[in-house]
This record gives C-alpha cells, structure tokens and sequence, in this order.
C-alpha cells in the first residue's frame, strides 16, 4: 500500500497529521510532508481515513 | 423589515436537533428549493455525499458573487466601496485567487504552531476557571467561560487589543443575527472595518509578533490594506463566533449526557473523538458560505440551473444515515471520521487546529475543576440563537 500526495492542490487543513504522526507532517507552509511512502504495517487504517477525509482531497492510496 | 416569527427551515431546530423537516428533504428529492433569510430562492443540499460535491466543485459553485449581485434590503453601494468591503474576505474568493491568500495564512495554523499555543491556552483557560470559583456560583457560562477564552485567545493571536472586546463582540455577534436588517448588519460590518484599519496602520508602522505583524512582515508589499483589514476581521469574527458556541451548546450536550460527560472528564483517550462526535452532532455552522451555480448543474438528480445561490446544510450532510448509523444519537465513541462541520473542499476551516485545541483543553478542565457542574436554569428555560447563522446558546446558567 503506498501514499501519494498532491502537494500543488493541499490546503493545509492538518487534518492527515491528526490522523497519524507516523504518515503525514506539514512543512513551514502547512503543506503535507509524507513520511513513509510505503505504509507501514498497522497504519492502514489511519492512512484510508486519512484519505477519506482530507478536505481537498490530495491524498491517494495506491 | 420586520423579523419573521420562524427562521428559515435550514436554520430551524429543537434544542440540538435540526427540524425534522430538514431530514425529509434529504430523505426524499435530496435537494428542494426554500426561502432564506433575505427572501430569496434557494437550493438546499442535504445528502453528506451531496453537500461534499458542492463544497467541493469550485468550478460550479462558485463563492465570488457576480457583478451587480446586491441582498435584498442592501443599500446599493458604488462598486468601488463594495471592493474594498469585499477584500481579503477568503471565503468570498475562488481558486486561485484564493490559495494566494490561504497560503500566506496557512503557516500560522499548522498543528506545530498551534501546538506551541497550548501552555497559554492553558492558562487562560485556567484563569477562567479561577474566576468562575471566585464568583461562586450560578454563573453564567457563556460569558464567564466559552466567549472570553476563544476571544482572548484569538486576540493574542492576531494582534487585537483585548481591552475592546466589548465593542467587536457586540458587532460580530450581531452582525451575524440574520433577524437583523441587511442594512443594519452591514454598517455594523463597515464599522468593524473602520476599527480593523486602525490596528493595520499602527501594525504597518510597528509589526509585532501576533499574525497581522507576521503578514505585514512577510507579505506587507503584496497585500493592500483593504486586504490585510479583511483577513483581520475574518479570523477575528471566526475565531470568536464558532469555538465559543461550541464550548456552551458542547457543555450542555455533555450535562445531557452524563456517562459521555463522565468520560470526557476521566479519560484522557476519549477527549479527541469526543470533540469530533460533538462536532458532528451540533453542526453550529448552519449552512456553508452560499455557492451560486456557475453553469446548469445537477445535485441528487435535481437540475439547478445557472446563478442560483446553493446552501450546503452542513447539519443535514452531518445527520445523514448513509454517512453514519443512528445519526440522530450523540455518541463520543462513534468513531466516524469525515464530518463537515469544518466544511469541506478549500474553503475548510483555516482555524480548526486551533478550535480543537481550544476545546480540548477547555473541556476537561471545566469538568476536573468543577466535576459535579450542573445546570442552574430548567433545560426548557435555555436561550438558544436560533436566527444566527452560527448556531449556539445566548447564555447557560450553572452551579457546581
């Protein structure tokens, strides 16, 4: 399972890093920051929720 | 004018719950056409899925408003008065124009920023509490408790003098009672500005450390001032309005509660998802900022033709059993991620890290400090804002 983002189109909501500190950080911008691209065991579940509710929906699982 | 005896069906509820009539329409067509609080036709989205699409599809629904587009009851303004009023307003902007703005914010609500907040949060919050004591009780918690700590907070923030809170708390809470004539609302909102343009001048002159300084710092040669008063004024009115109301409509939910109060006080694992399911189930934002259709479109099959205003009932979408099983139940152990009581789309709340750390501190301290709070007014007595567009409580008595 991997994670990826559109960095162009995030809107800095924060919501993935309430999610899971393990996938996602913002930069100085706000913008997300992929921690681990291949997601690791046990963080499946925080990276579809993630996904699901990203407001500008920038997030892909694939 | 005078105020109509009932406010408009997406406004209408009982205590928490939005007006049953709300769910019909979700339940049956979807979308139906209702008259909003200025008299004009709208199309009302109820579906989550629905109200997603809308709040999503810049390129449809548009938050600009076309030129010449005036309220009814609005006086009519030259157009380059109605820019100035219009600028830095985000939330009347689409993409890109919009991101330009967003992104010069965006640094100062990242969850490590407002992170850093959280020893300050504190102790305003705690001071609160000293306060309450003091007093004895019954006091009044929305003035002693869930106002003042987002508004100071907010206040800090930006760069807002505290000390002349009165004067924009009285402007921002009516300035978004819909009972009120258009005409009267926005003098009250020119006001607002004229006061902002004092705060922007003296920080062009002297940028502090608070967000104006920041902007004007960092940005100060790309935003007009016009701009810089109107994303003053937006947080400022944002930051107070919505944390505020959720604190006091969120406490009574609770005191109606009590095992999830219970819990929210004990157990410290319960408090985050307990905020996301009082987020949800309130809803305080009765509707997203209105779209209006760029081109003939249709939402749940109903065909919405070009230039109308689009309400996104964010209480409906919340309350729809496709998004959730037995919506209608306050449950902090729901665990249902995806509520759109941030909005959704660009537009979603720049301040929602900020909201939930004010409530998730503010939450358990209010019930560790007086862990046996309860109301002091029968619930039947309870003053509800139910002609503002931010759903809430005009106060709440309560002893410990």
């Amino acid at each position: 399972m991997k994670l990826e983002a559109d960095h162009d189109a995030c809107i800095a909501s924060g919501n993935c890093v309430m999610i899971s500190e393990v996938l996602f950080d913002q930069d100085e911008d706000g913008i997300v920051v992929l921690l681990a691209e291949e997601v690791p065991e046990g963080e499946e579940d925080h990276a579809r929720e993630a996904v699901k509710i990203c407001p500008a929906s920038v997030l892909r699982l694939t | 004018m005078t105020a109509p005896a009932l406010p408009p069906v997406h406004m209408r509820r009982t205590a928490f719950d939005p007006t049953p009539e709300l769910g019909e329409i979700r339940k049956q067509e979807g979308v139906r056409t209702v008259v909003n609080a200025f008299g004009m036709q709208v199309y009302l989205v109820t579906r989550h899925h629905d109200v997603k699409r809308v709040l999503s599809d810049h390129a449809h629904f548009s938050n600009a408003r076309p030129p010449g587009f005036v309220l009814p009851g609005a006086p009519a303004l030259p157009e380059e008065e109605q820019a100035s009023a219009r600028a830095g307003n985000l939330l009347g902007l689409d993409p890109p124009e919009h991101q330009r703005l967003r992104r010069m914010l965006a640094p100062e609500f990242t969850i490590r920023r407002i992170k850093r907040l959280e020893p300050r949060i504190t102790a305003i919050v705690d001071e609160h509490l000293d306060a309450m004591e003091a007093a004895g009780a019954p006091v009044d918690l929305v003035e002693r408790f869930a106002l003042p700590i987002p508004s100071l907070v907010i206040c800090e923030l930006l760069g807002v003098p505290y000390e002349d809170r009165a004067d924009f708390q009285a402007r921002s809470g009516r300035q978004l009672d819909l009972s009120l004539p258009v005409a009267e609302r926005m003098g009250l909102a020119q006001a607002g500005r004229e006061y902002m343009h004092t705060l922007v001048d003296r920080a062009r002159s002297y940028p502090g450390e608070d967000i104006l300084g920041m902007l004007i710092s960092d940005h100060g040669a790309e935003l007009t001032d016009d701009e810089l008063v109107g994303i003053a004024g937006l947080l400022l009115l944002a930051g107070h309005e919505t944390t505020s109301n959720m604190l006091g409509l969120g406490t009574l939910a609770l005191l109606r509660h009590p095992e999830q109060l219970a819990a929210v006080r004990d157990e410290p694992d319960a408090v985050g998802p307990a905020i996301e399911e009082l987020l949800r189930w309130l809803s305080i934002v009765q509707t997203s900022i209105p779209r209006i259709t760029t081109a003939d479109v249709e939402v749940a099959g109903v065909p919405i033709p070009a230039g109308q205003l689009v309400f996104a009932s964010l209480p409906a979408g919340n309350r729809d059993p496709e998004f959730t099983d037995a919506p209608d139940v306050l449950d902090i152990r729901r665990g249902a991620p995806g509520h759109l009581a941030f909005g959704h789309g660009v537009h979603h709340c720049l301040g929602a890290p900020l909201a939930r750390m004010e409530m998730r501190i503010a939450w358990p301290a209010l019930l560790h400090r007086f862990p046996h709070l309860a109301l002091a007014e029968d619930f039947d007595d309870v003053a509800f804002r139910s002609f503002h567009f931010i759903y809430g409580l005009r106060s709440l008595a309560v002893r410990w």
